[in-house]
């Protein structure tokens, strides 16, 4: 879908209609197409295919023409995020009743992986909105407004601070009780969106060391006390501002807490698992973008004498890239499914899929740039700003961290059980 | 008047797939490969429910015709605002032969049945491009016909229909009942939304064979033969007008 370039839907309906172009196919490629082996359709309900039709269609019409100038320009799309709102994926797994769509982990995995096709940086920032309505524990102001999923407001959700990477319980932004509001000090790196949204979800100190005196307060833009510090420049993710968002004296109101005192790591916590699942999820659109790419590449490319195709090395290479990425997706989807189910082992396989998927998907990517020889390296391809995209999916959600809970889960689950309790 | 209207929607290979003939030369690989609604189906959905949503008619049933797969398409139409199906099951060799003539007697089986008071329909499938399903069907209702319209208005019981002709634009004022045959810029279809989708399935869809409508499906056409378009030649640059006028000569152009 990506591949399909800067033509708008209408005039590649005309290019249609007047079919002025044939690739007479390369007999030498198998007949069942690369193209069928990765078609992440197999095995979904005829409701999931529709969703997912939607999302391809709405990634190719919508995303893709401006994947390119997103990334170089810098823009935040809202205008396109709210109409993806407006189609129903601001929230897609919340419930109805507060505004969202109501649907599975799995579903949400399906729709988010088509997205990533079109944009990966837009798509992964619309999945990490969606925390936001899943941290109520109980009702305040924000939980029924249906800006939340996005379709009057965008807002941020934080957890990651200077000074405490992946050692999230140890976090330093201290909140300090003072009448009716809490005073909110210190400061959050490396924030989605921070600066141009509306409404920042914090992890902070409130009560003593350690997981148990952190909560989680809302702070709406434009809060005396909140600032911001210099948008990043990114190696990818570039349709996303990253700032720092420094707190001074902030006074936040008590009511803006979501959930009791000392429950701000839980929900942390709770929404990692769905995190980890939307993040592998973008990885692999990603990733099958880029094979798609590559062999629309090596049918092009002449060297030799011959297409790139006919290279029984170029052959094998794509069919292990093809081979991981299907085996990336059904990772992620059984996560998806055990996550929903409230499985057992729901914690370990998301941390694993977020694991293997998004060093797997970076891989296949990087393959698919190489392929591409020189002009992978150049701009005009979009394969170069996948690799780059996908670079940090490595990085975000925890990396040791959950090899650790892991290995932890292997030997010692009931201490863990404990400390998370 | 009823206020019903009948869109027709055709099952056909997705417009951005690469299309590749069988190597027995009888038609087009179509096992496995991608197929999504006609786009100048979607169009004439689009323009039905916006017709139903200025409530200038009531309801809006969607028609496909072909295998159990037909039903997709259906689906689609239905969570695009479509409110109920009917599927008219063909399949087979009976499919293979389906063409323009059998749709439309089956489009004007229908029409009578539902009381129809407009047919809206694509202008053309991009499989086959035959642009005669539309006008063969008002022929045989005997309706007035609105063919490639890139505006439509409704005035009482008559349409206003802006159709896109060599010359320009022609517009002109037809009775209901009519058939209306939907172009490229008639508007944009929307994309269903989620919840949309999920209440389609609760939209019904009836299932009815073309025997039951009385409408034989014979074919007076038999396919011998698809191949793929000729490659294309490398042309020759000419250095005057003389060269080139003698060239056009020599190869019996002119």
């Amino acid at each position: 879908m990506a591949a399909l370039g800067p033509l708008s839907r209408t005039a590649r309906l005309g290019c249609n209609l007047c079919r002025k172009h044939r690739l007479v196919f390369n007999r030498n490629l198998q007949r069942r197409g690369i193209a069928s082996c990765i078609d992440p359709s197999y095995g979904l309900s005829e409701e999931q295919k529709e969703f997912q039709k939607v999302a391809f269609d709405f990634a190719a019409n919508e995303m893709a023409p401006h994947m390119a100038e997103w990334d170089q320009k810098e823009i935040f799309p809202v205008e396109t995020m709210r109409k993806a709102a407006q189609l129903g994926f601001g929230g897609i797994y919340v419930q109805p009743e507060v505004g969202g769509s109501g649907l599975s982990r799995l579903d949400t995995s399906i729709i988010f992986e088509a997205l990533s096709t079109g944009c990966v940086s837009t798509t992964a920032y619309i999945s990490i909105h969606k925390y936001g309505p899943l941290r109520c524990a109980q009702p305040c102001r924000f939980c029924n407004s249906p800006f939340y999923c996005f379709s009057e407001g965008v807002h941020s959700y934080r957890c990651f601070i200077s000074g405490s990477g992946s050692d999230a319980a140890s976090l330093l932004t201290s909140a300090r009780l003072k009448g009716d509001h809490y005073i909110l000090n210190g400061s959050k790196a490396f924030i989605s969106g921070g600066g141009d949204t509306d409404v920042y979800v914090v992890m902070c100190r409130t009560g003593g060391k350690g997981p148990k005196g952190i909560s989680c307060l809302v702070v709406e833009k434009g809060t005396p006390g909140l600032s911001f510090g210099k948008k990043e420049k990114k190696v990818g993710w570039n349709s996303q501002p990253t700032r720092a968002v420094i707190f001074e004296d902030c006074a936040v109101p008590v009511t803006n807490r979501l959930g009791a005192e000392g429950q701000g790591f839980n929900i942390a916590m709770k929404g990692l698992n769905g995190g980890r699942i939307n993040i592998a999820s973008c990885s692999l659109g990603a990733a099958h973008a880029s094979v798609l790419l590559a062999r629309d590449h090596l049918l092009v490319r002449k060297q030799f004498g011959e297409t790139l195709a006919n290279n029984q090395f170029l052959q094998f290479k794509l069919a292990e890239m093809a081979t991981k990425l299907v085996a990336s997706r059904l990772l992620v989807r059984e996560a998806a499914t055990a996550l929903q189910q409230s499985r057992a082992d729901a914690v370990s396989l998301c941390s694993m899929a977020k694991l293997f998927v998004t060093d797997e998907c970076f891989n296949i990517c990087n393959q698919a740039l190489q392929m591409h020889g020189g002009y992978g390296y150049l701009k005009d391809y979009a394969v170069q700003q996948f690799v780059r995209d996908i670079r940090v999916h490595q990085i975000l959600e925890g990396r040791c961290i959950f090899s650790f809970l892991c290995s932890r889960s292997q030997f010692d689950l009931s201490r863990l059980q404990e400390k998370l309790a | 008047m009823s206020g019903r209207v009948l869109v027709g929607v055709k099952r056909v290979i997705d417009y951005a797939v690469k299309i590749r003939v069988k190597p027995d030369n009888s038609g087009v690989v179509t096992d496995g490969v991608k197929h999504s609604m006609n786009p100048f189906c979607e169009i004439a959905v689009e323009e039905a429910v916006k017709l139903k949503e200025k409530k200038l008619i009531k309801e809006v049933v969607a028609v496909s015709c072909g295998p159990q797969q037909s039903q997709e398409t259906i689906r689609t139409a239905l969570a695009m605002g479509a409110d109920r199906g009917i599927h008219v099951e063909v399949s087979g060799k009976d499919y293979e032969t389906l063409g323009p003539l059998q749709v439309s007697k089956i489009l004007a089986a229908l029409a009578k049945k539902e009381d129809a008071q407009l047919i809206i329909l694509g202008k053309q499938a991009i499989d086959d491009d035959c642009n005669q399903t539309g006008q063969m069907t008002a022929a045989l209702l005997d309706w007035p016909q609105g063919t490639f319209a890139s505006e439509v208005s409704m005035d009482g019981a008559q349409v206003k229909v802006v159709r896109e002709i060599d010359g320009g634009l022609e517009t002109i004022k037809i009775n209901t009942p009519a058939v209306l045959t939907a172009d490229l810029r008639l508007n944009t279809p929307r994309y269903a939304t989620l919840p949309n989708i999920m209440k389609a399935k609760k939209k019904k869809i009836a299932n009815v064979k073309p025997a039951d409508l009385g409408v034989d499906l014979t074919s007076r056409l038999e396919v011998l033969r698809v191949d793929e378009p000729p490659q294309r030649q490398a042309g020759m640059k000419v250095e005057t007008v003389e060269d080139l006028v003698e060239k056009l000569r020599d190869t019996g152009m002119v």
